[in-house]
C-alpha cells in the first residue's frame, strides 16, 4: 500500500502544480487582460477612482481646468471641473459610468499615471503606500481669450462658436461653443444624478454635448470663397483675372438659376469682374462661373489642402483629415462622384453650398493656412505634459500638416481678405485702427424658413499673422433674417482680435 | 525515560507552530478591521477569545489524548480556519458571527472525536453500521418535507430552525467505511476471477458493497444534482480501491466509469452543459451580456488582486456571488493577491502531505487506509473547487475545507482533522489526568538522561 500511497502523493501534488499554473495564470500573466473586460466596468472604476488624476491646465500651465480631489466616499478620487462648462468640449468629462472625452480620454495614459514614462513615479508611491498619481497636461487654451469668448458666444441667441488659432504653430487658443454642459454633472459619483444628466443631456435637442466649434457642421457660405480663390490661383488665376459678371448665372442642364446676394447684379452691372473685386465684394455669380470653370476635382484637392475631407454625403470622410488632440469633425466638400449628372452643384459649391460643410475649427484652420504663407500646421490643444512634481516629461513642438498653397497665392489670398475689411468690402466692421485685418464674411443660407449662419473668418495683423478667428452665430442671432457675416460676426472677430493682439 | 523526553520536544515543537496559526488567524483578521473602517474591530475581544481559547483547549486535549501526534496538522488546518474567518468577517459581519459560533462546535467537534475515539481501530469494528449512517446521510435530503432543494442541488436537510447539509458529514462516514471494509477484503479484491488480463474483476460478491457505494455516488450525481460531492465521492472511492489493492485496473476503470458518467450528466442535465459553457467562455462578451456570472466576478477579483492584493479591506470581493462558501478563493485573491493564495495552497498541501505521511507511517492497514482517504478528501474538495474558481476545471459548488462559511463543512472537516490527528498519534495513553509541563519536566530530572 505505501508504494500507492507515495504515488498518490504525487499525484496530488501534481494536482497542486496545476492549481498553481492555475492562479499565476489568472493572477499574473492574464490579469490585465482579464481585468480589462468590459464586463468588469465597476472594478476598473474602483481601480480608477484610485488615481490621483493629473491635472489640465490652461496655457499659462496655471489655471486649472480639471483637478482631482479626495473625497470620503466609497470612489476615493472625484474629478472636479473648476470652470465648469467654459472648457467641457475641450476637457470632456471623466465620468466613472460613462468613460471618458475629449482630453480626459486622448490624454488618458498620462492623466491616469499609466504612461511608461511615469512607471518610475508609479513604483516609488506604490512603495510608499501613496496613491498613484497622474501626469499633468498643459494646453494651448487662453484662459483669458477663452472665457471672453464664452462670454460672447453665450449672448448668442441660437447658438454659435468662435475658434482662435495661431497661424504658425497650430495652437488652439480658444474653442469656444454654445449651448456647452457641465461636466461636474457627469464626473459625480453619485451614479443616479449621473445617470439623470447624461440623460437630459443626450435628450436635449440642442444636443449641448457636441461643440458648434468643432463637432457639428454647418454650410460655409462665402467663407469658403477663400477655398475656391485659392484653388483658381493655384490653377493660372490671378488676382486681377477677368471672370465674367452676368446678372445671374443660368446654369447647365436646369432651368435653375445661381443669383447674388439680395439678387443684386456685381459691380453696377459691369460685363466682367477680377478675381480680387469678385472676393472683396462677394460676388456669388462670378464665384459660381469659377467654380463651374474650375471643376470638382480641382476644388475638392484645394478643400483636401486646407484639411477638409470628400464625402458623399451623408455619408462620413471618404478621405484622411488633420488630426487634432481630441476627436473633432473636419470641413466636408463633395467627392466628384456626387456630381454626376448634377453639374450645377458645382458652381453652388463654389460658395460654399451644396453640401459643403464645414465648422469654425475647419475654416480656422483655413485662415491660419493662408496667413502662415500657405503652410498648415497641425492644429493642437496639448504642449506638454508634466508629471507629479511638475518637470515636464513630454513636449510636443509645433507639426506641419502639409502646403495648402504656395506663399505666392497665400500672399494674394491675404491681399484680398485685407481688402475685404477695408472700405468697399463687405467685412468693414472688422477693421481695427493701426492693424490690418485680414477677413472673409459669409451668410450661409440654411433650410427653407430659417434664418442664416452668419461667418467671419479673418486673421490679423495681415503683416505678421500672430491669430487667426473663425466666428459662426447659428441661425441670424438677434438679428434674424437680416443676418450677414459682415453685420453681426465681423464685430465678434474685431473683437477677439482686439483682446488677443493686447494681451500678447 | 529517553521516550518521555522525545516526547516533551515534540510537544515544544508543537507550540510554535499553534502559536503561528494564531498569529495568522487573529492578524488577518485585525487586518480586515483595519483595512475597512481604519481602526481596531470591535468585536476583537470576543473573536479573539474563542480562537485563543479554542485553539488553546484543542492544544490541551490534543496534549493529552493524542500526545505523540503530528505536531503541524492542527495548526495548519487552525491558520486556514483563520483566514477563511478573516475573509468571512470582511465580506459580511453577520455571517462572521455566525461562523465563530461554527468554529466553537468545530472545535469542540474536534475534542470529542479525540476523546471518544481513544484508537482509532475502535471504529473498524463497526464497518457496515457506519457504511449505512454514512449512505443514509448522503440520501437524507431526498426525503421529503426535510429535504431542501437550494441553488438547483438537493442538499439540504430542514430540521425545525436548523438547516444542515447531512451529505459534508456523511463524507466522513463513507471513508471510514471505505477504510474499514477495503482494509478487511483487500486481499480478496486483489485476485481477480474473472475477466482478461489487467481487467480481471474480483467475485462479485466482494465488489457488492463496493458498487453499493458507487451507486450512491452516482444517486447523489442524479438525483440531488450536486456534480462536486459526486465527482467527490467517485474519486475517493476509486483512489482508496487503488491504494488498497495496488491494481491500477481498478483507476483505468473507474477514469472510464467517472468520463462515462460526466458525459451521461452532460447529456442529461442542462445544468451540467450550462455549467461547461460557462467554464469555457465565461469571460466571452457574449457570456456577459447580462451581466458577469460568478465565475467571470470571480476571475475578474483574482485579476485585480494580481501578485500583492487589494490588502484586506481594501477590495471589492463582496461583488462576487457566493463569496464566503465557494468562492472564498477568489475573495482571498482579491485581497490578499497570488501571495495569499499561494500560501492558502502551500496550507492545503501541507495538510494533506501530512495526512498522506500519517498514512505511511500507520502501521495497520486500517489507519493507512483512513489516512488515505481523508487526506486525499481534503485535498481533492480544495483542488475541486479552486480548480472551478481559477477555471482549471468546469466549477462545480463544493466548500473549500476549513475555509468556506458553513457549519456543515466546518464541523465535519474538524471532525477528519481529529481522525487524522488520532491516526497519527496512535492509541491515547492510558494514563491519569492532564499533567502540566511542569510535572512532565520534573519527571525528566533522574540521573538516567
Amino acid at each position: 500500500m505505501d508504494s500507492q500511497i507515495r504515488r498518490l502523493a504525487v499525484g496530488l501534488l501534481v494536482l497542486l502544480v496545476i492549481l498553481l499554473f492555475g492562479v499565476n495564470y489568472v493572477q499574473v500573466f492574464a490579469a490585465d487582460s482579464i481585468a480589462d473586460n468590459p464586463a468588469n466596468a465597476y472594478r476598473q472604476f474602483v481601480a480608477e477612482s484610485e488615481v490621483d488624476r493629473g491635472r489640465i491646465l490652461a496655457n499659462d500651465a496655471q489655471t486649472p481646468l480639471a483637478i482631482s480631489r479626495e473625497t470620503n466616499g466609497e470612489f476615493t478620487y472625484q474629478r472636479r471641473y473648476p470652470r465648469g462648462e467654459l472648457y467641457a468640449h475641450l476637457t470632456g468629462y471623466y465620468s466613472l459610468f460613462f468613460g471618458r472625452t475629449e482630453l480626459e480620454g486622448s490624454f488618458n495614459e498620462y492623466l491616469s499615471g499609466d504612461a511608461p514614462e511615469l512607471l518610475p513615479q508609479t513604483l516609488g508611491d506604490f512603495i510608499q503606500g501613496n496613491p498613484k498619481r497622474g501626469a499633468s497636461i498643459v494646453t494651448t487654451l487662453d484662459p483669458d481669450l477663452q472665457e471672453l469668448a464664452m462670454d460672447i458666444v453665450g449672448g448668442m441667441r441660437n447658438g454659435g462658436a468662435i475658434v482662435m488659432m495661431e497661424p504658425d504653430t497650430g495652437n488652439v487658443l480658444v474653442s469656444a461653443a454654445n449651448p456647452t454642459f457641465d461636466p461636474n454633472a457627469l464626473s459625480t459619483q453619485d451614479s443616479e444624478a449621473a445617470e439623470k444628466a447624461i440623460t437630459a443631456l443626450n435628450d436635449d435637442p440642442a444636443k449641448p454635448l457636441l461643440s458648434r466649434a468643432s463637432d457639428e457642421l454647418y454650410p460655409p457660405g462665402s467663407v469658403f470663397k477663400i477655398v475656391t480663390a485659392a484653388a483658381a490661383l493655384e490653377n493660372g488665376y490671378t488676382p486681377s483675372s477677368r471672370i465674367r459678371n452676368p446678372l445671374d448665372l443660368t446654369l447647365p442642364q436646369t432651368t435653375e438659376t445661381l443669383e447674388n446676394f439680395g439678387g443684386s447684379h456685381c459691380l453696377g452691372g459691369a460685363s466682367e469682374i477680377t478675381l480680387a473685386q469678385a472676393f472683396q465684394i462677394s460676388c456669388n455669380v462670378s464665384f459660381g462661373t469659377l467654380g463651374l470653370e474650375l471643376g470638382p476635382r480641382k476644388l475638392g484637392r484645394q478643400a483636401q489642402a486646407f484639411g477638409f475631407c470628400l464625402w458623399n454625403p451623408p455619408g462620413s470622410c471618404l478621405t484622411d483629415t488633420v488630426p487634432f488632440d481630441i476627436p473633432y469633425t473636419a470641413g466636408r466638400y463633395p467627392d466628384t462622384e456626387y456630381f454626376v449628372d448634377n453639374e450645377p452643384l458645382v458652381a453652388f459649391s463654389g460658395i460654399g453650398q451644396a453640401d459643403v460643410a464645414t465648422n469654425p475649427m475647419s475654416m480656422a484652420m483655413v485662415a491660419s493656412a493662408v496667413a502662415n504663407d500657405g503652410v498648415l500646421m497641425r492644429p493642437r490643444l496639448v504642449s506638454e505634459v508634466r508629471d507629479p512634481q511638475g518637470r515636464a516629461i513630454e513636449r510636443f513642438e509645433p507639426d506641419e500638416a502639409g502646403v495648402a498653397v504656395s506663399p505666392e497665392t497665400a500672399q494674394d489670398l491675404t491681399d484680398m481678405m485685407v481688402s475685404v475689411v477695408e472700405p468697399g468690402g463687405t467685412g468693414t466692421a472688422a477693421a481695427i485702427s493701426g492693424v490690418s485685418v485680414a477677413g472673409k464674411t459669409g451668410t450661409a443660407q440654411t433650410r427653407e424658413g430659417a434664418f442664416p449662419h452668419a461667418w467671419f473668418v479673418s486673421f490679423a495683423p495681415a503683416e505678421d499673422p500672430q491669430v487667426a478667428v473663425a466666428v459662426i452665430v447659428l441661425n441670424g442671432g438677434d438679428l434674424g433674417n437680416e443676418a450677414t457675416g459682415g453685420a453681426i460676426s465681423a464685430p465678434i472677430a474685431k473683437q477677439m482680435i482686439e483682446a488677443a493682439l493686447e494681451g500678447g | 525515560m529517553s521516550r518521555v523526553e522525545t516526547t516533551e520536544d515534540r510537544w515544544l515543537r508543537g507550540v510554535l507552530p499553534l502559536l503561528s496559526a494564531l498569529a495568522i488567524a487573529l492578524g488577518a483578521y485585525v487586518l480586515v478591521g483595519l483595512g475597512k473602517k481604519g481602526k481596531f474591530p470591535a468585536t476583537l475581544s470576543l473573536y479573539g477569545a474563542i480562537f485563543i481559547v479554542g485553539f488553546a483547549a484543542a492544544f490541551l486535549v490534543i496534549r493529552r489524548y493524542a500526545p505523540k501526534t503530528d505536531p503541524v496538522m492542527f495548526p495548519v488546518a487552525g491558520a486556514l480556519a483563520g483566514i477563511g474567518f478573516a475573509v468571512i468577517f470582511r465580506l459580511d459581519g453577520n455571517l462572521a458571527a455566525e461562523q465563530s459560533t461554527w468554529l466553537i462546535v468545530g472545535l469542540l467537534a474536534f475534542c470529542a472525536t479525540l476523546i471518544v475515539v481513544r484508537d482509532h481501530r475502535q471504529l473498524d469494528a463497526y464497518t457496515y453500521t457506519i457504511g449505512l449512517i454514512g449512505v443514509a446521510l448522503l440520501l437524507l435530503p431526498i426525503v421529503p418535507v426535510i429535504g431542501q432543494t437550494i441553488n438547483g442541488a438537493r442538499l439540504w436537510v430542514q430540521i425545525g430552525p436548523i438547516g444542515f447539509q447531512p451529505s459534508e458529514l456523511g463524507k466522513v462516514f463513507i471513508v471510514v467505511f471505505l477504510a474499514s471494509y477495503l482494509s478487511a477484503k483487500r486481499e480478496l479484491l486483489r485476485v481477480g476471477t474473472g475477466g482478461w488480463g489487467p481487467l480481471r474483476l474480483p467475485q462479485a460478491r466482494h465488489l457488492g458493497p463496493l458498487l453499493l457505494a458507487w451507486g450512491a455516488s452516482l444517486m447523489i450525481l442524479f438525483v440531488q444534482k450536486d456534480l462536486g460531492a459526486s465527482l467527490l465521492y467517485f474519486a475517493i472511492f476509486v483512489v482508496m480501491l487503488w491504494v488498497a489493492t495496488g491494481r491500477p485496473a481498478y483507476l483505468v476503470i473507474g477514469v472510464l466509469l467517472f468520463a462515462a458518467g460526466a458525459w451521461l450528466g452532460y447529456l442529461a442535465f442542462s445544468h451540467v452543459e450550462t455549467r461547461v459553457d460557462l467554464w469555457l467562455h465565461a469571460l466571452d462578451p457574449s457570456m456577459l451580456r447580462e451581466g458577469a456570472s460568478q465565475l467571470a466576478e470571480g476571475q475578474f477579483a483574482m485579476a485585480s488582486g494580481g501578485i500583492l492584493g487589494s490588502g484586506l479591506g481594501q477590495g471589492v470581493p463582496y461583488r462576487i456571488p457566493f463569496a464566503v462558501t465557494d468562492f472564498i478563493f477568489a475573495a482571498i485573491g482579491e485581497e490578499l493577491g497570488l501571495l495569499g493564495t499561494t500560501a492558502v495552497l502551500l496550507l492545503f498541501v501541507a495538510l494533506v502531505g501530512r495526512g498522506l505521511q500519517t498514512a505511511l507511517r500507520a502501521t495497520d492497514d486500517f489507519g493507512k487506509l483512513l489516512a488515505t482517504g481523508l487526506a486525499t478528501l481534503v485535498g481533492l474538495q480544495a483542488f475541486v473547487i479552486i480548480g472551478g474558481v481559477t477555471r482549471v476545471i468546469p466549477l462545480t459548488g463544493v466548500t473549500l475545507p476549513f475555509m468556506s462559511y458553513g457549519g456543515s463543512s466546518l464541523v465535519s472537516n474538524f471532525i477528519i482533522l481529529a481522525l487524522l490527528v488520532r491516526v497519527a498519534s496512535g492509541p491515547a495513553p492510558q494514563r491519569g489526568p492532564l499533567r502540566g509541563p511542569r510535572r512532565a519536566g520534573i519527571e525528566e530530572e533522574p540521573p538516567d538522561g
